[in-house]
């Protein structure tokens, strides 16, 4: 008899008040009866829509049915055939967006938690499982990634799976991309995205960290060093700012500058090599999530944050448990209100955000509606810090330095063929934000995998 | 792991290494700059390009001993190795054409200009070298400079050798006995880059100068190395990090590089109670 309860088994978290004050990890995942409570919502319908809304294709039906009957690691085995990494899926994808608004529990109440139990199996099956298994047998057939987020190391994945010498080019420090240097701790623990490579490592893949690709080598010199296919996986890297008075100010920072200070080189820890300002007051400008993980890291390390977004709560881009966590944590929400400028004391230090006061008119070319000033008057909001978390777009070190590699306006590769990730460059392939522009770690895993296929598909004629 | 090939004080507060990294190596140009961590847990730090071997696959870097980082990194002996090492990154000087130029270094900039010197006497310009110091301890690369200059100018404030005075007095004696340059170029404290700017301007030479503001990535991901010049927002890092000198608004640099120096103070004094302890030990 399956579990009629009209709403998710609740997931056990970090309460508010404590949470915002660390670092570690909000939701704490479901025990195994738990999950099995949670599994045993989901109908098995035979026409399976939830699988339609996941752009990996995972048999959710089937893990789920395993979860229910107690075999946990066949769950996190059935989820690993269509989907390498599903503990960080089940951590970061806007599930309430993809397989969870297809499923038909959600019709009266709420979906059946998919991604809480996506989380449980791999969860379970990284704290549990032996030696990884054999290095799959070798092809012979060299293939380039460049970049280490989530398409590329899910691109490196599947052609490892398949016996490709695989070398993974990552210009940071550090592998794992905005895995590591964007989505915070507390979201996504960075012994989880490690535990991810060095099982890509086991199957065989090399990563090579410190090298940009476009200055340390080219994508034609790696071509002349014998890789038969290259995949770009290099992200959207490129902080947008408003262009108001003032940006240059002591205290403003890109989110992208913000989150690599605090999650990649650790700066909330005592210890740290790497300075962070402590503001006691911080406006956050935008409403997506990177908007959201900065404001909750700023509160983290001690600020009063304010989010100010210039449409409603209702257009906020971000995941509804995003906006709903950074709610709890006491985090205020200024709505309708834009940036005109910067204010600075006289030594250049931020003193205040000067905003007008918006409202909704005629809906513009996203179908959204289009914030206008209400009037000429503006406001002065105190405080010491601004980070801009407005959009990222398409580094071009690699595009500028490529012959034959076209991007459109944007600075996004252009491809050729979108299901197979082919570039307007010969045995170049490309997938995540640098073709789509700053999208979310599923549709890059997604692509990756595509690519990968295709990349088979030349290779093996 | 990158093998510190060889290590040499070039005066009490200034280090030269040669790093092993071939990669950096075969593709390093004048102008252009690494970043490093010296240890698993180190901040990225930015450091100008010094010179190279494409043979040997090293890469030259000078640094001066300024903060907790550099002071690590000055602890770490021939043969040790650093934890990262990666570049050549930012744009490489543009140099070529120019038949006549003054190149100016102060401090520790000096070790920037001098590959930037040796290129244009490569390359068969005539090359005038003014460099300035605050005193005869401080002089590094001397003989370097000397080797690839067709006149060599050294400054001190206190006198204590060569001329004394900054650096604007020897290049204002150039230009007012009728020297003309094609371009000036200019690496050192901002300070001495936005004086040396000024009087050029006056004389109307042309004038590059060379940023090293606060980043972390170097490719354009932080944005932390925003600098404005002509009005524009510009990224040292990828922009640069060189850029026209009468365009640069370097009173807003000298502030944003204000951002981290309380932090910077701190970590100084517990590097140093660091090393003290370890000599205790």
């Amino acid at each position: 008899m399956p579990n009629m309860s009209n709403v998710k088994t609740p997931m056990p978290e970090q309460k508010p008040e404590i949470r915002s004050c660390n670092f570690e990890e909000v939701a704490l995942g479901y025990t195994p009866e738990q999950a099995m409570e949670e599994a045993n919502r989901c109908l098995n319908c035979k026409t399976r829509p939830c699988v339609k809304g996941c752009p990996v294709n995972v048999p959710i039906p089937e893990f789920i049915a395993y979860i229910r009957e107690g075999d946990f690691m066949k769950a996190a085995e059935k989820i690993k055939e269509m989907n390498l990494m599903p503990a960080i899926c089940g951590r970061v994808c806007p599930q309430e967006k993809q397989c969870e608004s297809h499923c038909v529990r959600g019709i009266k109440g709420e979906s059946v938690g998919i991604g809480r139990l996506e989380r449980f199996a791999a969860d379970y099956m990284l704290a549990n499982s032996k030696a990884p298994s054999d290095k799959p047998e070798a092809n012979g057939h060299k293939v380039a990634v460049v970049g280490s987020g989530p398409s590329g190391l899910t691109c490196a994945g599947e052609l490892a799976r398949l016996g490709y010498d695989v070398t993974i080019f990552e210009a940071l420090h550090k592998a794992g991309g905005v895995l590591v240097y964007g989505i915070p701790e507390f979201r996504l623990p960075k012994s989880i995205v490690q535990q991810e490579i060095d099982s890509l490592k086991a199957m065989g893949v090399t990563l090579k960290t410190n090298t940009v690709i476009g200055k340390t080598k080219t994508v034609d010199e790696l071509f002349d060093e014998g890789f038969e296919a290259i995949f770009i996986g290099s992200g959207a890297g490129l902080p947008s700012f408003m262009g108001i008075p003032g940006e240059e100010y002591n205290g403003v920072y890109s989110a992208n500058e913000f989150l690599t200070r605090i999650n990649l080189m650790k700066a909330y820890k005592e210890d740290s090599q790497t300075p962070i300002m402590h503001p006691k007051k911080v406006c956050v400008v935008g409403g997506g999530n990177v908007a959201m993980d900065a404001a909750r890291c700023a509160k983290r390390i001690g600020a009063d944050v304010t989010i100010v977004y210039r449409r409603t709560e209702k257009e906020l881009p971000a995941r509804l448990e995003e906006v709903h966590h950074a709610k709890e944590e006491g985090i205020a929400f200024r709505m309708l209100t834009n940036p005109v400028a910067i204010e600075a004391d006289e030594n250049g230090w931020v003193s205040s955000l000067r905003c007008q006061e918006m409202v909704l008119g005629e809906p513009d070319a996203s179908g959204r509606a289009r914030p206008v000033p209400k009037n000429d008057e503006t406001v002065d909001i105190d405080t010491e810090c601004v980070i801009m978390a407005i959009g990222n777009s398409p580094n071009p070190l690699i595009s500028s330095t490529t012959a034959g590699l076209d991007t459109n306006r944007k600075g996004c590769l252009v491809l050729v063929d979108e299901s197979r990730g082919l570039t307007t460059r010969d045995s170049v392939y490309a997938g995540g934000d640098a073709v789509t522009g700053a999208a979310t770690v599923i549709l890059a895993m997604g692509a990756g995998k595509s690519a990968a296929a295709a990349i088979h598909e030349q290779l093996s004629k | 792991m990158y093998r510190i090939v060889k290590k040499t004080a070039l005066n009490p507060t200034v280090t030269r290494m040669d790093i092993e990294a071939p990669d950096v190596a075969k593709k390093a140009q004048p102008g252009q700059f690494i970043i490093l961590r010296v240890d698993e847990d180190g901040e990225r730090l930015p450091l100008t390009i010094a010179d190279y071997d494409r043979e040997k696959g090293t890469v030259t870097i000078i640094f001066q001993i300024v903060g907790a980082s550099t002071t690590r990194l000055n602890m770490k002996n021939e043969g040790e190795f650093i934890e990262d090492f990666v570049g050549p990154l930012g744009t490489p000087s543009r140099v070529e054409g120019l038949k006549k130029v003054c190149v100016v270094g102060g401090g520790v900039g000096c070790a920037i200009a001098y590959p930037v010197a040796k290129k244009l006497h490569d390359l068969g310009a005539e090359v005038h070298s003014v460099v300035g110091f605050r005193n005869r301890d401080l002089v590094i690369l001397e003989d370097d400079f000397r080797s690839v200059s067709d006149k060599y100018m050294l400054m001190t404030d206190d006198g204590s050798y060569g001329e004394k005075g900054l650096v604007t007095n020897a290049l204002k004696a150039l230009l007012d006995a009728g020297e003309k340059y094609d371009e000036v170029i200019v690496i050192g404290p901002v300070i001495m880059m936005k004086f040396v700017c000024q009087l050029t301007r006056e004389y109307g030479v042309k004038t590059t100068v060379s940023m090293n503001p606060i980043m972390i990535d170097g490719t354009g991901m932080c944005g932390g190395c925003r600098v404005t010049v002509g009005g524009e927002t510009k990224f040292a890092c990828v922009d640069g990090p060189d850029f026209d000198g009468h365009l640069v608004d370097f009173d807003r640099l000298m502030k944003r590089n204000m951002m981290y120096k309380p932090f910077e103070g701190d970590r100084k004094r517990e590097a140093d109670c660091r090393l003290m302890s370890k000599e205790v030990e």
